[in-house]
């Protein structure tokens, strides 16, 4: 059996509860020597205190212009193993439901053409496999296609995009998260394959406001489920929570946002107009109350990490949308694509949707798009009085 | 001649149908409650009366396909080959027989895998690569994730915090692990600029890009030696290595300087209160593997000072709102630091602009 490299440091994180991440390169470098040097190199990092990858490098599948990162080592004389190690980003399926059978054939191929290591998964949502080859991405391409899978996004694309549980297995999805994820990925293939945006654009599909995905600090599009009508309420159920020890009037009524609460000790009141549907009671009280059953969702834009202009979290676009059905389906693809159109036009190189808009302002972005502004877009109306008035119409009148 | 075989493309991912349990494709949309049995394990009752029984495993996040086999034989076992990865890299076992629950806790215990994360525990963290695979790294992101969970570990496996608590790792402001909306935030920093290589720039960059690339502006083209290539005006620059991610020639990483910040208050729920961004608690941290005892000790001190303070529901954030950002600062043994007060744009948004002050 080949020889593990000495690895002082890391050996210490294969002690303690927590699942160790030195252990599983250690027994991926049992039967790979590229994972050996992963060791060598990590080993290295962790006395100098610094990473040893080189910046990025261009390489992929035939037609493909995005899913695959290159990554080569700084030190290749020393870790021949990984002087190539790049990154292939597998398509996930929806809700990152698997099969032991799907998960076999991708460890079967992945064993075959790469390092045998993983991420399940990335934060963006792909099945990660980590470290191969130039000469190994064709190959690496054919095997996930015959098994049914293909490769995700990367670069200025469509990024993967992912979705919560939903209805798979969850009783607060307000529409159907897994479906949509599925659609808008098949629908936006070459999208998603070959870059042609000015910067990446991600959609993540949450089924109910507590927002599982993470989907309004974390995409571009958040599309995340709601109700309209009331709250569904099982008042036997509630007074069971409260005879079971849950404090109503405190942890209930007193966090709700809207104060739209009563309790009198036997029977919980819901002023639904002023419901302001952030989940909490349900949350709370799962037996007792559900959301409503006129579901839908609220379409959110421009969230993103910190890099170029700042952090941002998506805002409201369209307060309430149906997606229940093809035209509904429809209706959303028409907005997406009015967005791709405008922002593609005239986004700067690198810059997100939500940049593009703090630029351009909201206002010119909804004209541009065709939207109508309504209240449920900002937090508040501006409180600067400098305003751009329409003028238009005065010198067609002077005329 | 053999006809060659036509190269498959575009097919996206699997129909996730393909993949869901019986009782899933029965119950689709129509569950009607869930309860939480114990940490780690939760059923979900459908309106059939149907019950499916989840069991959630930690996972590595890196794992090798020697481990996933072992999880997939542990999955045909007693979920009948049916499981599910969850957005914070934890595993769940989809269950319809709730007599394969404690074998199957039984089993997982075995290789490594404790349950929980469930409920009002601390759920894993979700992180980036680090040093084990990125370029752009200010810290590992594997070992400092490794450190922090074995430290808050009890928090994972019981339920006896007032709420939920989320931590994310990100090893650069790239925040591939989009760090920026969690209870506890460990971003990894630069603290230094670029060391600019001159001499290189014009040849691997485009110099309007790396201008362009700088959100302060601090980057500016100028001739050295009859060389097209770049400057950075230092005083200007916040160490985002923007300029480096479009650039190879504007290193950043240091052995020295690069660390640690810790970030708070963040969620991404709207669950009583909107959606907010963390706030920076711990300026630097620094680098100190293998196990970052800096990082951990400040991480689950936080984790304690919010767990025996914080009213039953109340997420980190809300908790500090309640009580003031000073009497958080105070109570946390924090000192407040300039680097604490934000300049960049819409800064002044963030100075206290009322009286409500505590004592």
């Amino acid at each position: 059996m080949a020889e593990l490299p000495a690895t002082p440091l890391l050996d210490d994180l294969e002690k303690g509860p927590w699942p160790s991440f030195v252990t599983e390169i250690k027994n991926a470098a049992l039967h790979k020597d590229s994972c050996k040097d992963l060791l060598g190199q990590l080993e290295r990092s962790y006395r100098e205190k610094i990473g040893h990858w080189k910046h990025g490098g261009i390489v992929g599948v035939l037609g493909y212009g995005g899913g695959v990162i290159g990554r080569y080592s700084d030190l290749p004389k020393e870790f021949p193993g990984i002087a190539h190690f790049h990154t292939l980003r597998i398509n996930q399926p929806s809700g990152w439901f698997y099969t032991s059978k799907a998960l076999r054939d991708i460890c079967d191929l992945w064993e075959e053409h790469g390092s045998g290591l993983t991420n399940m998964h990335g934060s963006t949502g792909d099945i990660i496999l980590l470290g191969t080859t130039t000469d190994e991405l064709e190959p690496t391409f054919k095997a996930l296609t015959d098994v049914g899978f293909d490769i995700g996004g990367s670069g200025s694309d469509v990024r993967t995009p992912s979705c919560c549980v939903g209805p798979a297995r969850c009783e607060w999805a307000c529409y159907d998260t897994l479906k949509v994820c599925y659609q808008l990925t098949m629908d936006y293939q070459d999208e998603i394959h070959r870059p042609m945006f000015p910067y990446k654009f991600k959609f993540k599909m949450s089924g109910c406001p507590n927002d599982c995905v993470a989907s309004i600090a974390r995409s571009d599009m958040s599309i995340i489920g709601t109700w309209r009508d009331d709250i569904q309420q099982d008042d036997a159920a509630v007074k069971e929570y409260a005879d079971k020890g849950l404090n109503i009037q405190r942890d209930v009524v007193g966090n709700c946002p809207g104060q739209c609460m009563e309790w009198d000790g036997e029977k919980l009141t819901i002023d639904n107009d002023l419901c302001r549907r952030c989940m909490h009671c349900i949350n709370a009280m799962p037996k007792a109350l559900a959301p409503g059953k006129d579901r839908g969702a609220t379409i959110l834009l421009g969230s993103k990490a910190p890099i170029v202009e700042g952090a941002l979290l998506s805002s409201v676009l369209i307060p309430f949308l149906k997606i229940d059905n093809e035209e509904d389906f429809k209706d959303l693809q028409a907005l997406v694509e009015e967005i791709w159109e405008v922002w593609g036009e005239e986004g700067k190189n690198r810059e997100r949707v939500g940049e593009f808009i703090q630029r351009v302002g909201m206002a010119n972005f909804l004209e541009a798009i065709g939207l109508e502004p309504v209240a449920e877009m900002v937090a508040h109306p501006r409180e600067n009085p400098y305003v751009f008035y329409n003028q238009g119409d005065d010198e067609e009148e002077d005329k | 001649m053999a006809e060659a075989t036509k190269r498959v493309t575009d097919i996206g991912p699997p129909h996730y149908e393909k993949f869901l349990p019986e009782i899933i494709k029965k119950n689709y949309g129509t569950w009607k409650y869930h309860e939480v049995l114990k940490p780690g394990v939760m059923v979900h009752v459908g309106e059939s009366g149907d019950k499916l029984f989840t069991v959630r495993a930690a996972g590595a996040r890196l794992m090798s396909i020697y481990r996933i086999r072992e999880i997939a034989d542990l999955a045909d076992k007693y979920s009948g080959g049916h499981l599910r990865f969850t957005s914070r890299h934890n595993i769940e076992f989809l269950l319809t027989d709730s007599a394969n629950i404690e074998p199957l806790i039984a089993g997982l215990k075995e290789i490594g895998h404790p349950i929980g994360g469930i409920g009002n525990s601390i759920s894993s963290i979700v992180h980036t690569q680090g040093w084990i695979h990125c370029h752009s790294a200010a810290t590992d992101a594997s070992g400092v994730v490794k450190a922090v969970m074995d430290e808050v570990f009890p928090h994972f496996e019981k339920m006896d915090l007032p709420g939920k608590l989320r931590i994310a790792l990100a090893c650069c402001l790239n925040m591939c692990g989009a760090v920026h909306c969690s209870d506890i935030a460990i971003l990894g920093v630069h603290t230094r600029p670029p060391k600019t290589d001159f001499a290189t720039v014009n040849k691997v960059c485009e110099i309007p890009n790396v201008v362009a690339s700088c959100p302060t502006a601090a980057i500016r083209p100028v001739t050295a030696d009859g060389n097209r290539t770049v400057e950075v005006i230092e005083e200007q620059c916040m160490f985002c290595a923007n300029c480096f991610t479009v650039c190879p020639a504007m290193p950043m990483n240091d052995p020295d300087t690069d660390g640690i910040s810790i970030w708070v208050g963040g969620k991404v729920s709207n669950a009583r209160t909107e959606p907010q961004f963390s706030k920076l608690a711990i300026p630097f941290l620094p680098n100190n593997p293998p196990r970052w005892p800096e990082v951990t000790s400040a991480v689950s001190n936080l984790v304690e000072l919010w767990a025996a303070n914080a009213r039953p529901f109340e997420r980190m954030g809300e908790w500090i709102d309640r009580i003031t950002w000073p009497r958080f600062f105070k109570m946390a043994g924090l000192e407040f630091h300039p680097e604490h007060i934000d300049d960049f744009k819409h800064a002044g948004l963030t100075y206290k602009r009322s009286m409500h002050l505590v004592r």
